[in-house]
């Protein structure tokens, strides 16, 4: 039964970034050995927040902390919120932790959102490493439902091993839809692994691609990142401006006040987590930035 | 000859627009392929036969036409890993070129897999006639390498790590 | 000749200061001035003009600061403290939020229904300087912070104009002292030789001048307003400079620049200039919770920089070195600030100087990386200091 809900004095709740919203959780499941997925709802039975692909909201678990975490699930979806979370340390695994019915304080969505909008009419390839999928997820669920904004839809997923493999099903389904390419690999593979073994950037080998035409999206581990913008860049000819990524670092308060973001001029809680790479170009790969 | 090795009946005739269709092969001048093809034999593999062998002699190398191949290392008490997999326009195995032309990892066939093997004595013979065509193999060969080491690179780095 | 000698300005006896505070304190303010505590003069709640610290000065020098007795009875006879207005306003620990949990039942409190009023009295250009920096962060983006917005609303400012500048001061180069024109209600300029001890005011806003007219304060003279802009033309004479020119290209091109391997040899990464930089704003949160699980709370508590956790992400912090984060704080103060907030983050206040415990100084490392090597700088001693007894 979800909680029910009292904000004595809210008078300046609207207006308040820093205010977590209480938040039901409505489903957990298991993703992976270390990877979950939740879906909450807000407590007070008003639509949850919508949200843009590639947006990120702050899950505060009661008394632990609070944490940054990518929104995973459908932006058509009204009404809740999904989260995919890996479980790393204290704070994710009292996240993951969290049963049906327990609660979460939620704060926002915030951050920047995939460009989807202006991609429109051109070839989207998307480019996931490990717990990176989980930003993407959002944008592929909203090109395969506007199928006819967009050309071709490319999916490169990588992930360490056969287990660690997220949205299994789905990316099955999803390499079933028309014009839609879906190419998985691990990094390690057992012997009764049939799939591809190899770093997610020797996927591009199988790929033709029309570089004028394509955009990408990628989010994964920082140096699986800059590994790829040099196939895309200097092998395949895509141009910095048509390269989008969604970055990490340390935050605390996502709307740009507490500091800790900080990346060269930007904030990442509010200039990104998706930044064009344009943007980034020679602050990506610089050395304790 | 590597096990369950299956000779085709296909003529070199036949083969030659195969070879020009390779990625690998993509752009090469025709009169090389014509040189080439007087190595090249079609071959198929089923699920679990080994096409290669560490330690075994590397007297082929092979251009993948269709399946999947898994390279794999072994180490003692420890089941095989597969390092990399091969598949459509790849290329498998470069031992045939450098001394002592001895084979590195396995490769196990995943999906049933059709390829082109081409005769290492007989490439080495033509190369060592033409320098031309074995500077050409070499850097396509060289590119190869340098994609292979690069991924390796990154996968070295275990990015996904739980503590990566 | 003083170009903007207004006419309207008036003049304030020493006495009219203590009218002051009770003025302030009657219209609900607290008023929070300097004194002098634990050997240094600190920003605090005063209650009335004997906590103002008369008769007192500091000297400064890189990684040194001591009270002197001044052989006058100036109140603002100093340059600045370690301290600065930032504390009444951006609180070095605040509590966000408080949950309560009872049974299925769930309470988010929040903790800014009630702002306390503050009158600030005695602050310095570069601190008008430095609040109009920290307005920018928690005010002039997509997010307002209610509980900044919520104190500095209602804030009353008595800026005091300098008079003398001490050898970490370099506000003249970075363009905000030693003369303030803007962001005070009042400002003071303190006249003090052996004739006068008075105080030329000026408003700056309608409350501003409502204060001035109820302490019935009489009009200056012309010679008087000119003695008081003389005497801030003297504070401008500063032997310490900032380079600023093409400063943000300078430090984003020289990110290999070796001087931050030279810094790092001397930089104990302490955080002291975060702590007394009037504009760094950083935070980090804190969860706090009952034994019982059915009370906890968010707190929010300055942070900085140069602490290993600072730049925690999974997997290990991405500045490991003191070399980056010296690097990184440096960068931010004087280049990607201009770029998050059209304006340097550094006012020229000197305290990051003054306090650093190695004495390295923010001026000389811009010095340094514009190619001319880490001198010294000089230091020059103020004139009418005297060795405490």
């Amino acid at each position: 039964m979800p909680p029910t809900l009292e904000q004595p004095g809210i008078s300046h709740a609207a207006s308040d970034p820093m205010r977590p919203e209480p938040y039901f959780v409505a489903s957990v499941s298991r993703e992976t050995h270390d990877t979950f997925t939740l879906s909450v709802e807000p407590a007070n039975g008003v639509p949850a927040a919508g949200f843009a692909p590639g947006q990120f909201s702050m899950l505060y678990v009661f008394g632990v902390g609070e944490l940054p975490i990518s929104i995973s699930g459908d932006p058509e979806q009204a009404g809740r919120l999904t989260y995919t979370v890996r479980s790393v340390g204290p704070a994710t695994q009292a996240l993951v932790s969290r049963v049906t019915g327990d609660w979460l304080g939620v704060r926002g969505p915030f951050g920047a959102a995939w460009p989807l909008e202006a991609v429109r009419g051109k070839d989207v390839l998307i480019i996931a490493g490990g717990i990176g999928l989980a930003p993407l997820r959002p944008a592929i669920y909203h090109i395969l439902r506007h199928r006819d904004d967009y050309v071709r839809l490319i999916v490169l997923y990588g992930a360490r091993s056969p287990g660690d493999l997220l949205y299994k099903k789905e990316l099955a389904a999803w390499g079933r839809s028309p014009d839609t390419q879906v190419l998985t690999t691990v990094d390690y593979g057992g012997v009764n692994w049939r799939g591809r073994v190899g770093v997610v950037t020797t996927l591009f080998r199988h790929l033709r691609m029309h570089p004028d035409k394509t955009v990408a999206f990628i989010c994964g581990p920082e140096i699986m990142m800059r590994y790829v913008i040099t196939e895309l860049e200097e092998n395949r000819g895509v141009l910095a401006n048509d390269i989008y990524l969604s970055m990490e670092r340390n935050m605390k308060c996502a709307v740009g006040f507490c500091g800790h973001c900080q990346y060269g001029p930007y904030f990442i809680c509010k200039d990104g987590p998706v930044f064009c790479y344009q943007k980034l170009r020679g602050l990506l790969g610089k050395h304790e930035l | 000859m590597p096990r369950q090795f299956q000779r085709g009946t296909t003529s070199m005739n036949s083969l030659e627009p195969i070879l020009a269709k390779h990625p690998f092969f993509e752009g090469l001048d025709p009169a090389y392929l014509k040189l080439l093809v007087g190595c090249a034999s079609n071959v198929r593999f089923d699920p679990g036969a080994y096409v290669i062998r560490q330690g075994e002699g590397a007297s082929h190398f092979y251009l993948i036409r269709q399946g999947r191949i898994a390279l794999e290392t072994r180490a003692p008490q420890r089941p095989p890993i597969v390092i990399e997999t091969l598949e459509e326009g790849d290329i498998l195995g470069w031992s045939w070129l450098i001394p002592p032309y001895l084979w590195r990892f396995d490769a196990r066939i995943v999906e049933p897999t059709r390829a082109i093997a081409l005769d290492g004595k007989c490439l080495r013979m033509k190369c060592d006639e033409n320098h031309d065509l074995g500077y050409e193999l070499l850097k396509r060969f060289a590119h190869i390498v340098t994609q292979r080491l690069q991924a390796t690179r990154l996968q070295l780095l275990d990015v996904y790590a739980p503590n990566a | 000749m003083g170009p903007t000698v207004a006419s309207n300005r008036s003049v304030i006896e020493v006495e009219g200061i203590a009218q002051l505070i009770a003025l302030l304190q009657r219209r609900g303010y607290q008023v929070a001035g300097p004194t002098l505590r634990d050997g240094a003069i600190a920003c605090e709640i005063i209650n009335k003009l004997e906590d103002l610290p008369a008769g007192w000065t500091d000297e400064q020098a890189p990684g040194h600061y001591r009270v002197k007795k001044r052989n006058d009875g100036a109140l603002f006879g100093y340059s600045v403290g370690p301290q600065s207005w930032k504390k009444f306003l951006h609180p070095p620990e605040l509590q966000l939020v408080e949950l309560r949990r009872d049974g299925a039942s769930l309470k988010i409190l929040h903790n800014h229904s009630v702002f306390p009023h503050f009158a600030f009295l005695g602050v310095r250009p570069c601190e008008l300087a430095a609040i109009a920096v920290q307005d920018r962060v928690f005010q002039g983006g997509r997010f307002t912070d209610p509980h900044y917005d919520g104190r500095r609303g209602q804030v009353f400012i008595v800026a005091v104009q300098c008079t003398q500048a001490g050898p970490s001061c370099f506000c003249a180069s970075m363009g905000t002292g030693p003369r303030a024109r803007e962001g005070f209600d009042v400002a003071l300029t303190e006249i003090i030789d052996s004739d006068h001890h008075l105080f030329v005011a000026e408003a700056g806003t309608k409350a501003g001048a409502e204060v001035l007219k109820e302490l019935h304060a009489v009009p200056a003279t012309p010679v008087l307003c000119q003695q008081a802009e003389e005497s801030i033309r003297h504070a401008s004479v500063q032997t310490r400079q900032m380079d600023t020119a093409g400063i943000r290209d300078l430090l984003y091109e020289n990110f290999d620049h070796p001087e931050w391997d030279n810094v790092a040899t001397r930089c104990l990464s302490c955080a002291n200039c975060t702590m007394v930089c009037p504009t760094c704003f950083c935070t980090t949160m804190e969860d706090v919770s009952e034994v019982t699980g059915e009370h906890a709370g968010r707190w929010r508590r300055w942070d900085s920089c140069f602490t290993q956790s600072f730049s925690y992400i999974h997997g290990g912090s991405v500045r490991t070195s003191s070399k980056s984060r010296f690097r990184q704080w440096m960068t931010h103060k004087l280049a990607s600030w201009i770029d998050q907030f059209g304006t340097s983050g550094c006012v020229g206040c000197g305290r990051c100087i003054t306090w650093c415990p190695v004495g390295i100084e923010i001026t000389e490392e811009v010095h340094a990386i514009r190619g001319g090597g880490v001198n010294a700088a000089p230091i020059s001693k103020g004139d009418n200091i005297h060795e405490l007894a």
